[in-house]
């Protein structure tokens, strides 16, 4: 874009030259990432989720107590206790301890299925747009029977076979992920492998893998990057619910979901076991539903040739 | 009714028949067809093979997998779904509907209760966000919106009994407390609250979708033209944009009730309600087979079920699909 402008005023210094490129060449929209950044709640959305995923993965090395270190009666208020600042939880454990451990393994879970899920969800879909045609219908058709059932009620069929060990949660979150999230990019690839872009690779021979991991992800980055964002959030959401039922990797181990449902029955005596990380995941989800958020705006805004704010 | 439509609908019956066999499949492979054992489980870890033998030939464990595929779909049409795992005594096993029906009846009450409140709401709040776009309501609906969509159902129910049922006031108790023999809506005041988080889960997708419909409708020629033949604005927006935009929503709300089969396993948990959710994650718990294959299929069904009727929905309102049907 720039080049003919720059060999015009070849004898101009550097910085000027390319100032003067600059101005001449026609405005470039700014990035994705930084239209995003110039909306308020992604500011928010980041720095609330942030802080969050702080305490989740920086808090076990600062817990004051172990997770499982019995330290006083079952609930009993910091009153009565010295040298805890919210008292026991159900189990008699320091409740600032317990939930400073509670967060890491949802974080890492959680992380680990969206890899997975989205992984693959936009490889399925990418290729499913690209080749289209009877492999397309088949493909598409199987992985909507999945929609058929809620993703939680899959996660318990399979947990119920086998343990909720982290990689049968890690895998079963992210493949039931899949079908969501191959719809989506699907979707977004179609409008693209109608571009000329493609049909040149094609016509001069390029491989078809390559064609898909150079020419049409490039393009679909864009909805890549808002479903990822989607999709951990639902993950942490899903998985800090089977915690709630009671279906984590080990029972008694500190965990966000559990802790709800541990200390559910005793809310009116003793609340910060529950209040904490309930207020920690609804911070979390919501923090990384507003990035979501602001990234979709920031999309419809480029795509239109200005920003909503 | 006239024979396209008629033909549409027994279409569309057929595929949510064929839909629910591959679920039931599915349902089996991931239950039954894994190897698992689940005598050893039931019986305890040092049960005798003898024993173990027997309760595999009581249940038809030992038979062929597509021998015990068909004697469970056979028994499912005929409305048998096999006896529950407990006690391993098979004469005094109960049959797994005695305990599941009346539950999958209070469910399906929660359901449908939430259904009928979240789903006019939500339009409602949808269209009017749609034509105050931009202004006031719809920037505020929107944030508030976006917050109820990202929080799981356990995290929202948790508020709620915070704020109705525990501290902040006692509007509302926190839990349902039912003995034995109580119909599930027998304190219609403890419901208030399992509804509510169920109703607040889906809301925010329904209406979301209603917004943009009503805003895309509401671009379209048509209306401009009804506008410029200068029919009031209230003709404009009830008579011709509503029911176009509202046809799409349909399709929506059927996907959101299947995602309300989820939030029910959460929800009555929360809420101690006596239906499937916490049957479930008992029998999933107990790993008791036959109760897990029947309630599964529930779930699946209420969402083939729902889709069903959203897509006869969509053709029956929107006026331009009506007269185009084949």
């Amino acid at each position: 874009m720039s080049t003919s402008t720059a060999t015009d005023l070849p004898a101009i210094a550097a910085p000027i030259g390319s100032t003067l490129s600059a101005l001449s060449a026609p405005k470039r929209p700014p990035g994705l990432l930084r239209t995003a950044w110039g909306l308020g709640r992604t500011k928010i959305g980041a720095l609330v989720a942030l802080i969050i995923l702080g305490f989740a993965i920086l808090g076990p090395y600062v817990s004051p107590h172990g997770s499982e270190q019995y330290i006083d009666g079952a609930s009993t208020s910091a009153r009565h206790v010295k040298g805890l600042l919210l008292g026991t939880d159900n189990g008699g454990y320091d409740v600032v301890s317990r939930f400073l451990h509670g967060g890491r393994s949802i974080i890492v879970m959680a992380f680990f299925s969206t890899l997975l899920g989205v992984g693959l969800g936009a490889f399925l879909g990418m290729t499913a747009a690209y080749v289209r045609g009877r492999a397309d219908e088949v493909v598409m058709r199987i992985l909507d029977t999945f929609l058929a059932f809620p993703q939680i009620l899959l996660s318990l069929l399979v947990i119920a076979m086998f343990d909720p060990r982290p990689l049968v949660i890690i895998l079963t979150i992210g493949l039931t992920t899949v079908p969501r999230v191959a719809r989506v990019i699907r979707g977004a690839a179609l409008s693209v492998v109608e571009r000329d872009f493609i049909g040149a690779a094609d016509a001069i021979g390029e491989k078809r893998l390559r064609v898909l991991f150079s020419e049409v992800l490039p393009n679909v980055t864009a909805p890549l990057l808002v479903e990822a964002n989607l999709r951990f959030t639902f993950a942490i959401g899903l998985i800090a619910s089977l915690a709630f039922l009671g279906f984590t990797p080990r029972l008694g181990i500190a965990n966000w979901g559990l802790m709800v449902q541990e200390n559910g029955g005793t809310i009116a005596l003793q609340p910060w076991p529950v209040i904490l990380p309930v207020f920690a995941i609804a911070l979390l989800t919501i923090g990384m539903g507003l990035i979501a958020d602001g990234l979709t705006r920031a999309i419809a805004g480029v795509d239109r040739g200005k920003a909503e704010v | 009714m006239s024979v396209p439509i008629l033909k549409f609908l027994l279409k569309r019956l057929v595929f949510g028949i064929l839909t629910l066999l591959v679920v039931s499949l599915m349902i089996f492979f991931v239950t039954q067809a894994l190897p698992s054992n689940p005598g050893k489980l039931v019986l305890g870890r040092d049960a005798d093979a003898e024993s173990i033998h027997k309760f595999d030939v009581d249940h038809g464990l030992d038979r062929s997998l597509p021998y015990q595929y068909g004697h469970w779909l056979t028994g499912v049409v005929r409305g048998d779904f096999g006896k529950s795992y407990f006690p391993a005594q098979i004469d005094q096993a109960p049959a797994v509907w005695q305990d599941s029906g009346p539950r999958i009846g209070a469910t399906l009450f929660l359901l449908f209760s939430a259904g009928i409140i979240s789903i006019p709401i939500s339009i409602l709040l949808g269209t009017y966000a749609g034509l105050k776009r931009d202004k006031k309501f719809d920037n505020t609906s929107s944030v508030v919106m976006l917050l109820l969509a990202a929080v799981p159902e356990f995290v929202l129910g948790t508020f709620l009994i915070i704020i109705f049922a525990t501290f902040v006031s006692h509007l509302l108790p926190g839990a349902v407390i039912l003995s034995p023999g109580d119909s599930p809506w027998a304190h219609p005041k403890e419901l208030v609250l399992p509804i509510v988080t169920l109703s607040l889960g889906v809301i925010p997708y329904v209406s979301r979708t209603m917004r943009a419909s009503i805003i895309e409708v509401l671009e379209s020629d048509y209306i401009e033209m009804a506008r410029l033949k200068g029919l009031p604005e209230k003709t404009v927006v009830w008579r011709h944009a509503f029911p176009n935009a509202v046809g799409p929503v349909f399709q929506v709300i059927a996907l959101n009730l299947a995602y309300l089969a989820g939030g029910i396993i959460i929800v009555e948990r929360l809420f101690n309600f006596p239906g499937i959710g916490q049957a479930l994650s008992e029998a999933v718990r107990a790993r008791n087979l036959p109760v897990i294959q029947l309630l599964a299929l529930t779930i699946a069904a209420v969402y083939v079920v729902t889709n069903l009727l959203a897509d006869i929905a969509t053709v029956l309102v929107t006026p331009r699909l009506r007269t185009r049907l084949t």
